[in-house]
């Protein structure tokens, strides 16, 4: 197929954000679960939380994987210098999501109470470290890192923790927290569903005040992520949608219309990874302090020819798993029930 | 110890370990499509309780795989990436192709397969049974696209000088039917049946020795061995066309398989031995003219040595490694022929039951296909050093440029510790699970699945 017509760069840019924003919607409801895990009292209970994800987290989870290939196929220099650079970041982030994986299979294969309390906890800090790690990287791609002429990373495991990059980390949890709640709401009943209930008010209130004070932060610590904004205001809808999806949430939540409000974070968390691709574009590894250093879609990408094929591949395969996504979603409706085939 | 070692040896742990899995995914796969399909068309229960319970281990065993795999997808970039650089335009897109048209597939359709018996009418289960053993397949071909691209590079060319050069696609189907890709995907997959098939066999094996589940145990043989057996012998095949394709595209790897060091006329094939690298000399009883034939099926044509294809030293793989490995997969591929074909022989006379040290052996045969597809691995990887990709770019280079080799060390124990323990808590719920044997109330079928 030629794509001559088109900014092949740029169309990627899209898809590979589309990829990891579908993967925060998706596997972000499960590492939710998994981060209200623990607050969940009761064999019971913590049964029916870990089978309400268990026909699709697997599923949710290769959008990750989707994502990495992706990147490496058409930035390969970016998967060098971030999956090299971050280095023990990563590796850490392979351990939470092994960790999650792991403690989800083992958990319910043995009665003894010690055992399931310890893949409980697997469950929950394999869930929030990914989310705080996964923030962390998101974090440091938007303010920017130090990298060398080679386009290497030039900095070091500490400069990947400043504040900036933490503050995401947290607002990932948090956002992931209220995402998994609203899921939670979809999936259960009676008590149970009382009780997320509560939590997903809580929830929502952290994610708020992180929102506010992440917006707020990236004015002063990462500038130019509002560039695009200035020099283009029709733009500014899109946090608008982001701040309307939140107080649209809380209403849905409030008045019990668990279907409304998990359309609604969905929502929340599309805008949120829109503002940041928008304020990122067209970088894709911002250059601190010297940003002509940057990694961009341009001097990172492959060849037009990979793009075209990568590009091929997607048409044909992306609609079929959309839509065979969507059936298995749809096959497991309603509220989870405790199956012999289960967790 | 440097970065370029740590590096190879955390590759090389971390491959072998998670290839522990697939492989069983996509045998089992096979297997549980032809319990379901013949429960479908038979009615009976017996075929619809081995389903279920293989369906249960190999939820087990994708779940490892999947833990195990990310790591792999991760590992190109954390401790390679002067490799990813180089290749990324190339290598990339199959990688890309495996996640968008196979992981998504069986991950996706695996939720069906595990959770979705009680819900969904018995050709929609069976559909998502099939989907999975596809989507199994079709990453066993993506991956090996990309490796064989390794071992015979084509369809690109060379862009750029010195530390920027890369390699670019020039032709993606050159690419994906590289000289070398279909030989392995053949090779691979049958091995992969292989272990799919004598882990069957070794369980129903297991219970005849207990006298336990003696039904379901003569089910899984009556099916299992016969495609232990095909698979066995057809890797023979597989394995002598990928040899032929191994002497043309890859005379060095051939000749470090043998330890040959002199190009050979009616070159011999030893049974087992053992290379000498600093004197050059390989011993070991060999079979006169076999290494020919297998090469060019002329018994009278010469092999290449290793002083021909590669005088210098620097661009020989570890030759005596790369000779145990090959011989050892070859010893344990003849070893599963006679096995399964004993086996089969024996329960299609009726005396399996009573020859308890063939069951035994046949529980034990359950190792044979992981022995063999390592050290077919490692003789396949190690065999192409010192390349990365062979001909364009060493491993020696292939390295992240920022990796420290303490990091390097601490990923690789992290990694150590943490697959021990999911190596030992995956065996114990296997052993669990199978000690516990198939539900008796699976000999009944409930709900949805009852109409049909």
């Amino acid at each position: 197929m030629s794509f001559d017509f088109l900014d092949l760069n740029t169309t990627w840019f899209v898809l590979i954000a589309f990829l990891f924003t579908g993967y925060a919607i998706l596997d972000g409801f499960d590492l939710g679960i998994g981060i209200l895990h623990l607050f969940v009292k009761g064999d019971r209970e913590r049964r029916l939380m870990l089978n309400a994800i268990g026909p699709v987290w697997d599923g949710n989870e290769v959008w990750l994987i989707a994502a990495g290939g992706a990147l490496f196929a058409a930035f390969p220099s970016v998967y060098a210098t971030v999956f090299s650079g971050f280095y023990t970041a990563l590796v850490l982030l392979l351990a939470s999501l092994i960790l999650r994986a792991i403690s989800i299979e083992f958990r319910s294969k043995r009665e003894h109470p010690g055992w399931r309390q310890f893949w409980d906890t697997g469950f929950w800090l394999g869930s929030v470290l990914s989310s705080v790690l996964l923030g962390v990287a998101l974090g440091n791609v938007a303010v920017g890192v130090p990298l060398d002429p080679r386009g290497e990373f030039a900095g070091n495991f500490w400069t990947l923790i400043r504040p900036y990059p933490i503050l995401v980390g947290i607002t990932t949890v948090a956002l992931f927290a209220m995402h998994g709640a609203t899921y939670a709401l979809l999936k259960t009943e009676g008590e149970l569903y009382e009780t997320i209930r509560r939590w997903t008010f809580w929830a929502l209130s952290y994610f708020a005040v992180c929102y506010v004070v992440l917006t707020i932060s990236t004015v002063f610590a990462a500038p130019h992520m509002i560039e695009r904004f200035k020099s283009h205001p029709w733009l500014f809808l899109i946090p608008a949608i982001n701040a309307a999806s939140i107080v649209t949430f809380w209403r849905k939540v409030r008045r019990g219309e668990a279907r409304h409000a998990f359309a609604a974070s969905c929502v929340c968390i599309a805008a949120l990874l829109s503002v940041f691709a928008i304020g990122v574009y067209p970088n894709l590894v911002r250059s601190y302090p010297d940003p002509s250093q940057s990694l961009t879609i341009l001097n990172a990408s492959s060849s037009p020819n990979t793009l075209a094929i990568m590009l091929t591949i997607a048409i044909i395969g992306m609609p079929i798993v959309l839509a065979y996504t969507l059936l298995i979603h749809y096959l497991f409706r309603g509220k989870v029930k405790l199956e012999k085939s289960g967790y | 110890m440097d970065a370029v070692t740590l590096s190879r040896v955390q590759f090389g742990l971390t491959a072998a370990f998670h290839y522990i899995y697939p492989p069983m995914s996509i045998g089992l796969g096979v297997l549980m499509v032809i319990f379901e399909l013949t429960w479908l068309r038979t009615g009976k229960a017996l075929y619809h309780q081995l389903a279920r319970f293989w369906t249960r281990i190999f939820g087990l065993i994708f779940a490892m795989g999947v833990a195990t795999g990310i790591v792999m997808e991760f590992e190109f970039g954390t401790n390679w990436a002067t490799y990813s650089r180089f290749v990324g335009d190339v290598f990339g897109s199959p990688l890309a192709a495996e996640a968008i048209f196979a992981f998504f597939l069986e991950s996706s359709f695996l939720g069906l397969l595990i959770f979705g018996w009680d819900r969904v009418s018995r050709g929609v289960h069976f559909l998502a049974t099939c989907m999975v053993c596809l989507g199994a397949h079709l990453s066993a071909v993506w991956i090996l696209v990309a490796n064989s691209w390794m071992h015979t590079p084509a369809g690109f060319h060379i862009v750029g000088e010195g530390p920027k050069a890369r390699a670019e696609i020039t032709d993606f189907w050159a690419m994906v039917f590289n000289p070398s890709t279909v030989d392995r995907v053949l090779h691979t997959i049958c091995g992969a049946w292989q272990t799919g098939a004598f882990l069957v066999i070794s369980v129903g094996a297991w219970y005849l020795l207990r006298s336990k589940h003696t039904d379901f145990a003569r089910a899984s043989l009556r099916t299992a061995l016969p495609i232990a057996l095909g698979a066995s012998l057809l890797q023979l095949v597989t394995g002598h066309v990928s040899a032929q394709g191994v002497a043309k595209n890859q005379p060095v790897k051939l000749a470090a398989f043998e330890g040959l060091y002199d190009t050979t006329s009616n070159a011999p094939l030893k049974l087992f031995g053992w290379v000498d690298e600093e004197n050059e000399i390989s011993i070991g009883p060999a079979i006169p003219g076999l290494l020919s034939f297998l090469a060019h099926n002329d018994a009278s044509k010469p092999v290449l040595g290793l002083r021909e294809v590669a005088p210098a030293q620097k661009d020989r793989p570890p030759v005596n490694v790369t000779f145990q490995f090959f011989h050892l997969m070859v010893a344990v591929g003849f070893g599963l022929i006679a096995l399964s074909a004993l086996g089969l022989y024996s329960f299609w006379r009726g005396s399996l039951e009573r020859k308890k040290w063939v069951l035994w052996l046949l529980v034990l045969a359950a190792i044979g296909p992981h022995v063999a597809n390592q050290a077919g691995w490692f003789a396949a990887e190690v065999g192409r050093q010192p390349w990365i990709v062979q001909g364009l770019l060493r491993t020696s280079d292939a390295v992240s440029q920022t990796l420290k080799p303490g990091a390097v060390l601490g990923s690789i124990i992290l990694f150590s510790l943490v697959y021990l323990v999911m190596f030992a808590l995956f065996l114990y719920v296997l052993f669990d699970k199978i000690r516990h044997g198939p539900d008796e109330a699976d000999l009944i079928v409930t709900g949805r699945l009852a109409h049909k």
